[in-house]
């Protein structure tokens, strides 16, 4: 058991952990915080796969501003542990079930795929961090228009929720 | 040195994703669905790495990028919305906001 | 040749006149729509005789002239040609038919003056002669039955001509159901005889029979079906025996009607049908026998129902089937001039008798029943005398038109190649019964006392458009016979010798013969050439003679020098007087044999089980169908996310199944 497998099946047990607890969980705040914990170790897997500015801005936007936002909306609206209410039979017994077997079967068809054979780096190459300044290169020559697109979605979205959640005069 | 089969990361990516469906069907709390969205983003996000460093090419990171971006602009959004269900129906319990049946 | 060339017109004119008053006569002068009725009747009547001007212009090989005017249907080997055909039988037929129907166009004038609906009375007349002029030129058996159905509907519709009276609407359906029974035969005939000789044209198929053999009197073969089932529709135009029973009920309609139609010429289509296929018929002797049979049995049993009718227009219709009997007898012995003969006169005598029956009915103030009646003969003289030439007619007086006919029918049914003693023997009967309640009638209406009181009813002589017509007829019955006057003496008639070429066509097979060379075979054949004179004596005192004379004295002997006579007769035998009275209950025996039961199927089998429960359940059963799938499918829209999102899983995982399933077999 080589360190890299050890770091991942601990990364991959938080992770599966925090997933778990964010089902389990009663109260939203719970769900949340697990939640983040699943975030943080998914940063550090990003980190043992090599992109690096990726965890980062995962840990930085993700974890720490849409997460926040959450926590901000949960404390706001004091939610907290729902009635049970069950007004739909079918999610009620088919959607565990069927959740599973999806997991499954996604499970499966990754492992026995192709790509579960190769090595995890590609093209034989030793070095095994991406540069931030590769990435930038492609964000802004081949992946410009997207990237001027999401600043206007972000724009939108701005509106949007301020619209939406303005308290009514 | 061994390394991590990328397959290891795509199954742990598929399992992630099951359970964020399982807590999207199973939960009622409005604002915990979220989250299990969330949930399944970021597993999708984890795939996309992963097989950003099996092909070795950066694109995979470029779409985790957009993700990213797209799950924060679709939770500011959400979270309004949640909120002015909140304020119209005092209720987070998805089984109640149900008037858009036959 | 302007009018054989156009043979059309004198079907169209009638057409024309129907249309003309139908549609917009309604707001129309009494004199307009007269003028249109009678003026394209009589324009009809003088084409025929210009087109038989024309005929007789041809040349003298030529015995018949056709036309196709145009192609009507054409599905494959099936061809109907608009076509009409004028030949000897043909000119008799249209000259009838234009001239009575001509004449009681004018007589309605006078007895539907008072009626609501005048133009419609007339549209309706004009609708029939138009029909049955198509009958009577048709060239093939489709457009002749065209024809056939043509006078049925219009039949049905003067029947029912006041149809706010109940009766009179009951009686039209009758008329037009009844006939239609025998109609579904003639289809099965036509349709047998396309299926036999591949065309429906006249001249192909009568060329084709021609060349067959005579089939055998025992075994019945396709030509024999082809006749019996073509017979069976003209047992129901032309009332015979078994449906004959629309014919009495018919009497509900206007008196001009049942003259014209139920007595003139439209159940004579059913006589003219089977003298028209007397190709088929001679070589079907089966056939034969089956139209003299019926011929002589209904002769004979509606003339035992006429006896003891009490209603004038009743007597007349049961003496009509009875001498349609008559018609039927001789063109099923062979005698198909004597048939077609005894047509003419019938048309002219009882046309004469109706009319002048109507014509009594008018001057009692709508009286019918003859009991009511009595002492006429003073008070409405022309209708007496007119009447009485027709009775003297239609008994069988030597001289009148009757005579001439029903004995050359009686002669070769009694000694004619296709004889049969018992035929010629209900004949007889038919003849004696015949005259006696013929002249009974006569008895009753216009001799004695009055039995109605005079100072209620009014007595008068009907107006001249009514009386004229009766005398031209009664003239016509007089000398209508008059053709047939050298059969007396053993030569050929005029008649006879128009029509044989007719007959002779197509090679009737030997043994049948005709009436009129009757007395010179049978002359030949033993030897002995009997004088004219002694002719004339074997004709005027044979049996049919001697029973009509009977019937005369028997019938004045009752009604006359003893009138309590009737009434001790018909208590003797209460029983078979009765009987007679209530028509043999053949009405009531059809409606509790064959309506009820009909009835109950319909109602209960085909209303209830099949419409209400089969149709209506299948298509109310689909229609319930589609709502409940759809209810269930509606549930699907529940509102609730949670479940949206279990239907979200379900279907990503069907997919990427079946995308792991395309992945792995490749």
């Amino acid at each position: 058991m080589s360190l890299p497998f050890i770091l991942f099946f601990v990364f991959a047990l938080i992770a599966i952990g925090g997933a778990v607890l964010l089902i389990v969980a009663r109260e939203p705040i719970h769900s949340a915080l697990s939640l983040i914990l699943v975030m943080m170790s998914l940063a550090g897997l990003y980190l043992m796969l090599g992109a690096e500015f990726i965890a980062s801005v995962q840990i930085i936007v993700y974890a720490g501003a849409i997460m926040v936002l959450f926590v901000f909306v949960i404390m706001l609206l004091n939610a907290g542990v729902e009635e049970r209410t069950d007004y739909s039979k079918m999610a009620k017994y088919a959607g565990i079930p069927l959740g599973i077997l999806l997991l499954l079967e996604l499970a499966h068809w990754m492992h026995h795929s192709l790509i579960g054979k190769t090595p995890a780096n590609g093209a034989g190459s030793a070095n095994v961090m991406v540069s931030t300044r590769e990435l930038s290169m492609q964000l802004f020559q081949k992946y410009l228009f997207p990237f001027e697109a999401t600043s206007i979605l972000i724009l939108i979205a701005i509106l949007g929720a301020l619209v939406l959640a303005k308290r009514d005069e | 040195m061994n390394v991590v089969p990328v397959a290891y990361y795509l199954v742990l990516s598929a399992v992630l994703f099951g359970l964020g469906v399982v807590a999207f069907v199973f939960k009622r709390n409005i604002i915990t669905i979220l989250l299990a969205i969330e949930l399944m983003l970021n597993a999708v996000n984890l795939a996309f790495v992963a097989f950003a460093r099996a092909w070795g090419q950066t694109d995979g990171l470029v779409f985790v990028f957009f993700v990213i971006v797209v799950a924060a602009a679709e939770s500011a959004v959400g979270l309004a919305i949640v909120i002015r269900i909140y304020q119209n129906r005092q209720t987070l319990n998805i089984e109640r906001v149900n008037l858009l049946k036959f | 040749m302007p009018i054989l060339e156009h043979l059309w017109i004198i079907i169209a004119l009638p057409l024309a006149g129907a249309a003309l008053n139908g549609l917009l006569g309604k707001n129309w002068s009494k004199a307009l729509v007269n003028s249109v009725g009678i003026g394209s009747v009589s324009l009809a009547f003088l084409s025929v005789l210009e087109a038989i001007r024309e005929f007789s212009l041809l040349p003298a090989g030529q015995l018949s002239f056709f036309k196709n005017y145009f192609n009507w249907m054409a599905a494959g080997s099936f061809k109907v040609d608009f076509a009409l055909q004028m030949d000897h039988l043909t000119i008799v037929m249209l000259l009838v038919v234009t001239f009575v129907s001509l004449l009681v166009h004018i007589y309605s004038t006078g007895y539907m003056a008072h009626e609501e609906g005048y133009y419609r009375f007339f549209a309706y007349l004009n609708l029939f002669v138009f029909f049955m002029l198509t009958l009577v030129l048709a060239a093939n058996i489709v457009l002749m039955f065209v024809g056939w159905e043509g006078v049925g509907l219009c039949s049905y519709l003067l029947i029912g001509f006041w149809f706010l009276k109940q009766s009179a609407i009951s009686a039209g359906k009758k008329a037009f159901i009844t006939t239609r029974i025998g109609d579904f035969g003639f289809t099965v005939g036509i349709l047998l005889l396309f299926w036999t000789f591949g065309s429906v044209d006249f001249g192909t198929v009568f060329m084709k029979a021609a060349n067959m053999p005579a089939e055998s009197a025992t075994q019945a073969g396709v030509l024999t079906w082809i006749c019996l089932l073509l017979f069976a529709g003209a047992i129901g135009k032309s009332a015979q025996l078994p449906l004959y029973v629309w014919l009495p009920d018919a009497m509900e309609g206007p008196t001009p009607v049942s003259a014209l139609i139920h007595a003139a010429t439209m159940v004579t289509a059913g006589v003219y049908m089977v003298a028209r296929m007397h190709a088929l018929f001679s070589r079907a002797p089966i056939a034969m026998f089956v139209v003299a049979a019926v011929g002589a049995i209904t002769a004979f049993y509606a003339a035992t129902i006429g006896l003891v009718q009490t209603d004038i227009k009743k007597v007349l219709a049961y003496s009509t089937v009875s001498q349609l009997g008559y018609m039927f007898l001789g063109c099923g012995v062979g005698a198909y001039a004597a048939g077609i003969f005894h047509l003419m006169t019938h048309a002219f005598f009882k046309g004469l008798l109706f009319l002048a029956a109507g014509s009594v009915i008018h001057a009692m103030g709508g009286e019918q029943d003859m009991r009511n009646m009595g002492g006429l003969r003073k008070q409405i003289p022309v209708t007496f005398w007119t009447m009485f030439i027709a009775t003297l007619a239609i008994a069988g007086i030597p001289g009148f038109a009757g005579f001439f006919s029903k004995d050359e029918i009686l002669d070769a049914a009694g000694s004619g190649a296709d004889a049969h003693i018992t035929l010629w023997l209900l004949g007889l009967a038919g003849a004696g019964l015949t005259s006696f309640y013929m002249f009974r009638l006569i008895f009753l209406t216009f001799f004695g006392k009055p039995r109605f009181d005079e100072h209620k009813v009014h007595v008068h002589e009907s107006p001249r458009s009514m009386t004229v017509p009766l005398m031209v007829l009664a003239l016509l019955s007089i000398v209508g016979g008059w053709f047939a006057a050298p059969h007396l003496i053993g030569k050929t008639d005029y008649f006879e010798a128009f029509l044989h070429p007719v007959f002779a066509a197509y090679g009737v097979p030997a043994g049948i013969e005709q009436g009129a060379s009757l007395a010179g075979a049978a002359g030949e054949a033993g030897g002995i050439s009997p004088s004219p004179a002694m002719e004339l004596l074997h004709a005027l005192t044979g049996p049919p003679v001697v029973l009509a004379i009977i019937g005369l004295l028997v019938a004045w002997w009752f009604y006359i020098r003893r009138p309590d006579a009737p009434k001790k007769l018909a208590a003797s035998v209460h029983g078979l007087y009765k009987l007679l009275l209530d028509k043999y209950y053949v009405d009531e025996i059809y409606a509790a044999a064959i309506i009820r039961p009909f009835l109950w199927i319909s109602t209960n089998v085909l209303w209830h089980a099949v419409d209400e429960r089969v149709i209506d359940g299948t298509v109310n059963g689909v229609a319930s169908v589609a709502r409940e799938v759809g209810g269930q499918a509606r549930e699907l829209q529940s509102g609730n996310a949670r479940s949206y999102a279990t239907w979200v899983v379900i279907g990503a995982l069907g997919f990427s199944v079946l995308m792991l399933g395309v992945w792995m077999v490749r």
